[in-house]
């Protein structure tokens, strides 16, 4: 009886509390989700992205995919190098008509608004950080390769071997799936990522595709830049110049 | 009779001295080696060394989501922040001997340690990799 008692009041209890949980008038739920009393975590109300100028980036250059390696610590696997982890490559297109006009372009992860890879995850390793920045979170990847299969811009990589000489900022390790970071480590710290400082044509542009007076985003507005696979509607957070 | 009393006490205090003699040597000397811990820079931790064996992998598996999902690089509990203090003196790593501060602990304990898997065991300075 003194049970049914106290669980009673324990209901009554909750009920009233729970009352008294209201929102301030004018406060909407959505403007508490992203308000960002502390800096030191990644903002909703940014969104990083990379304008890539094809006029400028160089045939046959390829400092964006060193430092890349260099600042990631990706070494070559043992004697397969089609194995071998690829966070960024150059692709070399050729115009077949005309003058054979030639053009030269990092592909890397798109850091798309929309990512097949986080759709097709089984585990919800694959995500999309508040700011844009698309991840893998190795420490429930199961290494299945869904979102390699998924990645219409081949932007993923599989560790075949143990590793050993990691950046300490960089985890990596045989058995996950991993794809270019952003250099989120680097971003966090206000840093650009190490392709765009390496750089020397500034064909790399790195910011804030959200704030309107920003370098990218007065590029992107004034300038024509395309979404690689436009067509498939993700949304890139990667564009490209003069492709 | 005298001789048989004196051969009983005898053999009573031999009994008792090994008796108190047995567990004695074995806590000196360890029949279970005790984890041997040296570190690079000893000091004040982020908690008591009570709460840290008790309670160190809770909080960075707590820490990991924030940090990686969130953005949340400045915390108090630290992977790195735990070797660049724990490393060992001798190669720099939490890795690698008996004395090194993880793998001692987990050996002594049995436990499987996976953070180095995909983690770097040794400080920043001493991986010889840009902080």
């Amino acid at each position: 009886m003194s049970t049914d008692t106290s669980r009673r009041a324990f209901i009554a209890a909750s009920a009233g509390a729970a009352g008294f949980v209201a929102l301030a008038p004018g406060v909407k739920l959505m403007d508490l989700a992203q308000a960002n009393a502390d800096p030191d975590v990644a903002s909703g109300k940014v969104r990083w992205g990379m304008l890539i100028d094809t006029t400028k980036c160089a045939t046959g250059c390829s400092d964006c995919v060193t430092a890349c390696a260099k600042e990631n610590a990706i070494e070559p696997g043992s004697g397969r190098p089609s194995q071998s982890s690829q966070w960024i490559r150059k692709i070399e297109l050729k115009e077949k008509t005309g003058g054979h006009r030639e053009l030269s372009l990092p592909m890397l992860c798109q850091h798309c608004a929309n990512p097949p890879c986080v759709d097709v995850c089984p585990t919800g390793a694959s995500f999309k950080r508040a700011d844009g920045i698309v991840l893998v979170d190795r420490h429930i990847c199961i290494g299945c390769r869904y979102c390699m299969m998924a990645c219409p811009y081949q932007a993923r990589s599989f560790v075949h071997e143990p590793l050993h000489n990691q950046n300490p900022e960089v985890p990596r390790g045989q058995g996950c799936v991993e794809s270019c970071t952003l250099c989120v480590h680097r971003v966090d710290k206000g840093q650009t990522p190490a392709c765009v400082e390496s750089c020397t044509h500034q064909a790399m542009l790195f910011g804030d595709l959200n704030n309107p007076d920003g370098e990218i985003a007065r590029r992107i507005n004034t300038v024509t830049s395309s979404q690689v696979r436009a067509d498939l509607r993700l949304d890139p957070g990667v564009r490209y110049q003069g492709i | 009779m005298l001789r048989r009393a004196v051969t009983f006490l005898a053999f009573i205090t031999l009994a008792m001295l090994a008796a108190l003699a047995t567990p004695a040597a074995f806590a000196e000397s360890g029949r279970v080696p005790k984890p041997v811990i040296d570190i690079a820079n000893p000091g004040q931790c982020i908690a008591s060394p009570e709460v840290m064996r008790r309670t160190h992998m809770d909080l960075l598996k707590h820490q990991r989501d924030k940090t990686l999902r969130e953005g949340e690089r400045h915390a108090k509990i630290s992977l790195n922040g735990c070797i660049d203090c724990h490393a060992s003196k001798n190669n720099g790593s939490v890795l690698g001997t008996k004395e090194n501060f993880c793998q001692s602990c987990h050996t002594y304990a049995a436990v499987k340690l996976d953070c180095f898997e995909c983690h770097q065991p040794k400080a920043a300075k001493i991986a010889g990799v840009k902080p």
